[in-house]
């Protein structure tokens, strides 16, 4: 495969648009229901009330309430109903209102859609898109706070991406629905006003299974995704100026197929690495991360490798315990200066 | 007359039934051979709901099962090859022998799956219903589902959402009065299911899952306004299960020996056959029909004997969709031990 750009969308300055990662989704979703007729939205209050995080905010005025459907509160239902639409070859987009209602219909994501194209030995296939955000930082407490993005991309079956940036949220989306098997698009709350640059071009689309290099370094590299990728640019700016060292970021883009040789390209230039996720680390992204790269880099390596995530508990509400419970950029930086032999 | 493709008349019922009585025999027989494993459950008793309520849909409708799926892939017309090759897990299987007994399917007749979670079927076709619809296509799907998959949360949501859409659906909840080993008066609140519909505003109806006309005009008449109204519906078809749960259950420790030997009396194949004698066919004509079946499943056999098994070197095929392959190739470095030879080697994303 030719050697992918691995520098930010919009890099060169020509041709992008500044907006929020909230209006980059809205813009792929409008972009693909007007490229394809197989595409159609469905979930809670998609339609009429304009998205609970107005990320479909218009498209049911613009594009009809058939392509653009309203569900009742049966997301085992709904999902399901997109399943069986997908074996038939439409490109269902089903929105969950956030990931911890994904619980519910859990059947119908790992023990139906993921099964589909290898349990009927690829005699149909499954075409769907599941976008839903995850994220924790507003004190909805324990059953609203949670990333289980590990779970999900533990599933031979699925695709698992999380963008952190608008310009890869649109990417991506738009992989995902150009995509002939299930993705599961986890976007994220906190980053939802996050702004930046996004490429005006219909055919802005991000690969899927293909890491990005958000900064460059050479002293340690941080491999994050989603929000916990924008904490890390946070912290490498900070650990510049307070000790001079330029700390690497790579953004994961794709949990599943997960782009290892990027990652190990980084920690053979930096000798360091830091894993950080918003989940629980124990069985989680990190976990992974840290198997395959002390597997892939095992000469490299000149400090163990080193996790943040959430800490081990359900969230709690009281303020100042979220905050402590979170992998905040105080967290970050600690843990990017014991691995950098600075603390 | 060729068992493929019967004409519609009550000799052509009988043998659509009888070859499904002979074939799962002859399943059970091979699953003590070891030749079948993993869950075998067999519909014998049950064949004139398969045959009757499959004879009546279009040929274009669309047909989802639960994993007691035997009977209704082959009255959809499978082949008894590629469903035996299916259940010995060999290539030239109906799913390439990745599925197994429980996941049997011919998208090509409309027949998406076998599916082995109780009542995860009902969502996806809602989903395929909901396909036809967009579409503006005017067929409809009959969803499959048995007694004990009403108490399950899918079951509420799909009824919900295809009477809320005016989806064209069909569920027959197949009652044989046990879901496993639990009677339906132990399981349900409201023992008589069909009353379940009303909750939806759908129609409901029972029926004597036995009786090949009754079957077959309830589900060709439901299956109409599925068509041409957008009405869903739920019969409940009411039957027995001569056998056990699975092959691994002998299915009496629930019931008594003298409960099954009292339904046996009510044998829809017997049935048939006196109709057929009392309709004036003779023996002969039947035997005849019998032996040609009894050499088809033997022969099915002999395919399925036959057919290789699937390569090692395939073991990831199916799993994404081709084309995928790119997309995983930066997932090597550092993979667990084997996982390159077993996966990325092995047909991952083609």
């Amino acid at each position: 495969m030719s050697t992918p750009s691995l520098t930010a969308p919009g890099a060169s300055g020509s041709g992008v648009r500044e907006m929020n990662v909230r209006e980059a989704l809205r813009e792929a979703l409008a972009e693909e229901l007007e490229r394809d007729e197989r595409v159609f939205l469905m979930g809670e209050e998609v339609g009429v009330f304009d998205g609970s995080y107005k990320v479909s905010a218009g498209l049911m005025e613009r594009f009809g309430e058939e392509r653009v459907r309203d569900t009742p509160i049966s997301e085992e239902g709904f999902v399901g109903a997109g399943v069986g639409a997908a074996m038939l070859g439409e490109r269902p987009v089903v929105e969950i209102m956030t990931l911890n209602f994904l619980l519910v219909a859990m059947d119908q994501v790992i023990n139906h859609a993921a099964k589909i194209g290898a349990m009927f030995g690829g005699e149909v296939r499954c075409p769907m898109v599941i976008r839903t955000p995850n994220g924790a930082g507003n004190q909805l407490t324990a059953q609203h706070s949670q990333s289980f993005d590990g779970w999900f991309a533990s599933t031979p079956g699925l695709k698992v991406v999380s963008p952190a940036t608008p310009a890869d949220a649109k990417g991506l989306l738009k992989a995902a629905i150009r995509d002939d098997d299930p993705v599961l698009v986890i976007e994220n709350l906190p980053l939802y006003k996050e702004k930046g640059p996004v490429p005006d071009d219909a055919e802005h689309v991000v690969p899927i299974g293909l890491a990005r290099l958000a900064r460059e370094g050479r002293d340690l590299t941080i491999v994050a995704h989603s929000f916990a990728t924008v904490r890390a640019l946070h912290v490498a700016e900070r650990l510049r100026e307070s000790h001079g060292v330029e700390i690497e970021v790579v953004d994961l883009r794709s949990l599943r197929p997960l782009d290892v040789e990027t990652v190990a390209a980084s920690v053979a230039k930096t000798n360091r690495v830091l894993c950080v996720e918003e989940g629980w680390p124990t069985y989680g992204v990190t976990a992974e991360l840290a198997a395959r790269i002390q597997r892939a880099c095992f000469d490299d390596l000149d400090a163990p490798i080193e996790r943040v995530g959430m800490a081990e508990v359900p969230l709690p509400y009281a303020k100042n315990l979220e905050t402590a419970a979170l992998p905040n950029e105080d967290r970050i930086a600690a843990a990017a200066l014991q691995v950098l032999d600075l603390a | 007359m060729s068992v493929a493709a019967p004409e519609q008349s009550l000799l052509g019922d009988y043998q659509r039934m009888q070859l499904i009585r002979v074939f799962e025999t002859e399943a059970e027989r091979q699953y003590k051979l070891a030749n079948i494993g993993g869950y075998c459950h067999l519909s014998i008793g049950q064949e004139a709901l398969c045959v009757g309520s499959v004879g009546a849909m279009a040929d274009d409708d669309l047909l989802v099962t639960g994993y007691r799926c035997h009977g209704f892939a082959l009255a959809r017309g499978l082949s008894p090859e590629s469903v035996m090759a299916e259940l010995f897990g060999r290539v030239d299987g109906c799913a390439h022998g990745r599925g197994g007994s429980m996941h049997l399917l011919d998208p090509d007749r409309g027949y998406y799956g076998g599916w082995g979670i109780v009542g995860g079927q009902l969502p996806i076709a809602t989903g395929l219903a909901l396909s036809l619809v967009r579409r503006g296509e005017k067929k409809a799907v009959l969803c499959e589902l048995g007694d004990g998959a009403v108490n399950i949360g899918a079951f509420h949501e799909a009824l919900n959402l295809a009477a809320l859409w005016d989806l064209p659906v069909v569920f027959l909840v197949v009652n044989n009065r046990y879901g496993m080993g639990t009677a339906v008066h132990r399981a349900s609140a409201e023992p008589e299911l069909f009353r379940r519909a009303q909750a939806y505003r759908m129609i409901g109806e029972r029926i004597n899952g036995d009786d090949l006309d009754e079957v077959g005009d309830a589900v060709g008449s439901l299956l109409a306004q599925a068509r041409e109204d957008g009405r869903p519906s739920m019969l409940e078809a009411i039957t027995y299960r001569y056998r056990g749960h699975s092959v691994a259950d002998p299915g009496t420790s629930y019931r008594t020996k003298d409960e099954i030997a009292r339904y046996r009396e009510g044998d829809p194949i017997l049935v048939a056959r006196e109709r057929l004698l009392a309709d004036g066919a003779d023996e002969a004509e039947i035997s005849a029909v019998d032996a040609e079946i009894d050499a088809r499943v033997g022969a099915a056999v002999e395919f399925a004997l036959a057919s290789s098994e699937p390569p090692l070197d395939r073991l990831a095929a199916g799993t994404y969709a081709p084309g995928s392959a790119e997309q995983f190739a930066r997932m090597r470095p550092g993979s667990p031990f084997g996982e390159a030879e077993l996966v990325f080697e092995a047909g991952l994303g083609t």
